[in-house]
């Protein structure tokens, strides 16, 4: 998704108002494109607090930044300049990340950033992409860029094997009947939440694009259960969730990653089956959840 | 153009004293009021009918704690009207006890959280590179005790190691930065490869010396030292 997103970002230089800023992270990779365009291609070395701060500043002036860096780096510790320095100041951005929850499991917690989306849904009005395929990337990108907005885009190594590329509203990948219990399946999870609910009479929808979230899509497929699969924190969307279903009696399960540190190395694989977010694990919360 | 009206102390310090209405402010504001006056009258290229041209210059009040003088000020240049200084921070006033940019005509960032305003000036400074705007300057007024954050030395580094010409940072010294700054805040700047001016804060003539002293090749500081605080 990286290098689909260098690509596609570069061909968006085009346009003189598009502004890449960056804190080394992908630098090389985007070392051409700052050797055509080197006042619009930006790396403040590392520094996150100046990333976004300059990120404030270029949308001052009417530019269209775009800002990468690794997610814990470029969403936690630079929290409180997405607050102030781009909604504070009523400009816009757009955050696009990699590394997602655990893709460098190997590096341990300092590279783990699974409380992002959730972060990033303390402010208003952001619009959040997580592409489950490469090929997802180029139309959500455009779209966030397009607008004056802020938009955060979580990109991730791990990857669905097919792209879904209109899936911003809620696409209904595989139907069981009316009024069955409806899995919601975020970004790269999906193909594990199939595989899930395999041999169950459960419907499966697919978004990338958790907010603003599909509801007027979950109120017309939900019946009375409800299962979300997220690959960030889990239970980031259970309030969106709640709220849209507030006026109907229905149960939710929220499954995503867990809070407590493992301290355990591995691979983005191991880590799914250690929060319970591989077909195996899934299909177990389901069963309980749909057993009561 | 170039506004050269001089502002009435007298003006200013009444209608300061119309904001204050009654209350004690911090020595902070009142050092902050000459720096003030000087960039208003005699170097921001600045006027009400020009806060959204964008060849404007621009001047990033990063202390936003230190609003009182800057309301009076703005309401002296005719940027918001003199009635909007009465019940400042009340619950139908547009005044805070930090701007707002979204609320107040003339400012350019909201501020309060100390620390943003230089990565938001070089982010402005940039932003200008980049639409071959090189006539407006960005200037950042900060404190000493400001430069505590880190974020400031963030933006130092980056503003001096790729010689971002067209952005002036000001230091308003008035030693009170609880660990100091030992040899002196713009030696934080100069090895970084800024150019500098330390002046009496007070000293109007020598303040437009240093607020207009910048090369055209690196960024530019001006320490503005106050120590006589009434």
């Amino acid at each position: 998704m990286r290098d689909t997103f260098v690509a596609t970002a570069t061909t968006f230089l085009d346009d003189p108002r598009t502004t890449i800023v960056l804190a080394d992270i992908s630098a090389a990779a985007f070392a051409p494109a700052a050797e055509r365009h080197p006042d619009r291609v930006i790396n403040v070395g590392i520094r996150e607090q100046l990333l976004v701060g300059v990120a404030g500043g270029l949308a001052l002036t009417g530019q269209r930044p775009i800002v990468h860096s690794y997610a814990p780096f470029l969403v936690e510790r630079a929290y409180e300049q997405i607050k102030l320095d781009l909604d504070h100041q009523g400009v816009g951005a757009v955050l696009v990340s990699i590394g997602a929850s655990y893709d460098r499991a190997a590096a341990g917690r300092t590279h783990l950033s699974p409380a992002d989306v959730a972060l990033i849904d303390t402010l208003h009005d952001w619009t959040v992409h997580v592409p489950g395929h490469r090929d997802e990337v180029p139309g959500l990108l455009r779209g966030a860029v397009c607008g004056s907005d802020s938009a955060y885009v979580r990109l991730s190594t791990q990857s669905n094997a097919r792209a879904y590329p209109e899936a911003g509203d809620l696409r209904v990948v595989r139907d069981a009947r009316p009024g069955a219990p409806l899995l919601v399946a975020v970004g790269p999870l999906l193909d594990q939440a199939l595989a899930a609910v395999a041999d169950r009479p459960v419907t499966v929808a697919y978004t990338h694009r958790p907010r603003p979230f599909d509801t007027a899509g979950l109120r017309a497929l939900a019946g009375t259960e409800v299962i979300l699969v997220e690959p960030y924190l889990a239970g980031t969307s259970a309030r969106v969730v709640g709220a849209a279903l507030a006026d109907r009696p229905h149960r939710l399960l929220a499954l995503g990653v867990g809070r407590s540190e493992l301290r355990r190395y591995g691979t983005p694989e191991d880590h799914d089956r250690w929060h319970g977010l591989d077909a195996a694990g899934l299909r177990r919360s389901v069963e309980e959840f749909l057993a009561v | 153009m170039t506004t050269t009206t001089a502002t009435d102390p007298a003006v200013l310090r009444a209608l300061l004293d119309r904001v204050r209405a009654g209350r004690e402010f911090g020595a902070n504001v009142y050092s902050t009021l000459d720096v003030l006056q000087v960039l208003y009258d005699r170097v921001l290229r600045i006027t009400p009918e020009t806060v959204d041209d964008p060849d404007r210059d621009r001047f990033l009040l990063s202390k936003g704690h230190a609003v009182a003088g800057y309301y009076a000020l703005l309401a002296a240049k005719g940027f918001i009207p003199l009635e909007w200084l009465d019940d400042q921070g009340g619950p139908d006033s547009r005044l805070g006890d930090h701007p707002d940019r979204l609320l107040v005509p003339g400012v350019e960032i909201g501020s309060g959280s100390l620390g943003h305003g230089l990565g938001l000036g070089v982010g402005t400074a940039l932003g200008l590179r980049a639409q071959g705007r090189f006539d407006p300057r960005v200037y950042v007024l900060l404190g000493d005790a400001e430069l505590d954050e880190g974020s400031n030395h963030e933006a130092i580094a980056y503003a001096g190691a790729t010689g971002l010409a067209n952005l002036t940072a000001i230091v308003l010294d008035n030693r009170s930065a609880s660990h100091g700054w030992p040899g002196g805040a713009a030696s934080r700047f100069t090895v970084n490869g800024w150019s500098a001016a330390t002046v009496a804060g007070r000293d109007h003539e020598a303040l437009h010396t240093a607020l207009t002293g910048h090369d055209h090749h690196r960024p530019h500081v001006v320490v503005a030292v106050v120590t006589d605080e009434e």
